[in-house]
C-alpha cells in the first residue's frame, strides 16, 4: 500500500505569523505518520530556505549568541529533510522561482528546488490531499 | 518626549522570535533611554497571564531551548520603569480575572483610553 501524500502551499514570511510555526508543527507531524510531504513555497515563504539566515544575540532577553539559539526557519526545513529521510518518506519543497527572483533570495540551503506555479499543479495531481496557507 | 506602544494584535511570530516583536522593541527602546510604556489591547492582554507556561517547539530534531515567555518580558519592562496598561474590558471578553495577572499592571477601561493617550506625545499602534 503507498504510503499517504500531501501537498502543502505556504506564503508566509519567516519571523512575521504564528502561522509559520504552525506550518512547520503540521509539517513534522505528516512526518512523523509517515506521509510524503510536497510544498511549494509561494511569495514571502521563499524566504525560509534562505541560506544567509543568521541567530542573533538578545541583550533584551540578556542572552549571549549560543544561550538565546535563536530559531531559523532554514534549519527547521533542514531538520525536516533528515526526519524525512529518518522516516522513508519524500519530502520535497520547491520555491516559486519568480518570488524568489524579486526578494535576492537566490541562495538556499541544499536539497530545495526551483519552480513555477505549474510545479504546484503537479504536486497536487500527486498528491492526496492539499492543505493551502495562505498570507492574511 | 514619551511614547505609548499599543500592543493589539498578538502572537505575531512569538515562538519564532522567542518574545512578542513589539514588547521586545519598547524594550530595547527602553534600554536605548526612551520614555515608553505599553498598552496591552485585545489578545495581547492574555501576555499579563501569571500562569501562561512556555512551550517549546520542535521540528524534526530541532528543539526549542528559549520558548518566548510573555510575562516575564512584561515583568522586564516593568523593572525598567515601564508601565503596563491593559484593557480590562478586552480582559473581562475574554473571561480573564485581574487576579490571574501578574503584578503591577494598571488596568484601564475603554472610557480611560483618551485620558490615558493624552499623556504622551507620539502613539505607537501595531
Amino acid at each position: 500500500m503507498a504510503r499517504p501524500s500531501l501537498s502543502f502551499a505556504f506564503m508566509d514570511p519567516p519571523f512575521e505569523s504564528e502561522r509559520t510555526p504552525t506550518f512547520f508543527r503540521l509539517l513534522d507531524a505528516a512526518l512523523r505518520r509517515g506521509c510524503d510531504v510536497r510544498v511549494f513555497a509561494y511569495e514571502g515563504a521563499v524566504a525560509l530556505t534562505f541560506a544567509r539566515q543568521k541567530p542573533h544575540a538578545n541583550s533584551v532577553h540578556d542572552r549571549d549568541l549560543e544561550s538565546e539559539n535563536h530559531p531559523l526557519t532554514r534549519e527547521w526545513v533542514a531538520a525536516l529533510q533528515r526526519l524525512a529521510e529518518q522516516q522513508g518518506c519524500r519530502f520535497e519543497w520547491i520555491n516559486c522561482g519568480l518570488c524568489v527572483d524579486e526578494r535576492g533570495v537566490n541562495e538556499a540551503i541544499a536539497g530545495i528546488g526551483r519552480g513555477s506555479p505549474a510545479d504546484f499543479a503537479r504536486q497536487l495531481l500527486e498528491t492526496d490531499n492539499a492543505l493551502v496557507i495562505g498570507t492574511r | 518626549m514619551r511614547f505609548l506602544h499599543i500592543v493589539e494584535r498578538a502572537y505575531r511570530a512569538t515562538a519564532e522570535e522567542q518574545d512578542d516583536p513589539i514588547v521586545w522593541l519598547a524594550g530595547c527602546m527602553r534600554q536605548a533611554g526612551a520614555e515608553l510604556d505599553v498598552l496591552l489591547r485585545a489578545n495581547a492582554v492574555n501576555y499579563a497571564v501569571r500562569q501562561a507556561q512556555p512551550v517549546a517547539l520542535t521540528v524534526g530534531d530541532w528543539q526549542q531551548t528559549q520558548p518566548p515567555s510573555l510575562n516575564t518580558d512584561l515583568q522586564r519592562l516593568q523593572a525598567q520603569g515601564v508601565h503596563i496598561y491593559l484593557s480590562v474590558d478586552d480582559l473581562y471578553a475574554r473571561g480573564i480575572t485581574e487576579s490571574s495577572l501578574i503584578e503591577g499592571i494598571n488596568l484601564v477601561s475603554m472610557n480611560d483610553l483618551p485620558e490615558l493617550f493624552e499623556r504622551y506625545d507620539r502613539l505607537l499602534a501595531w
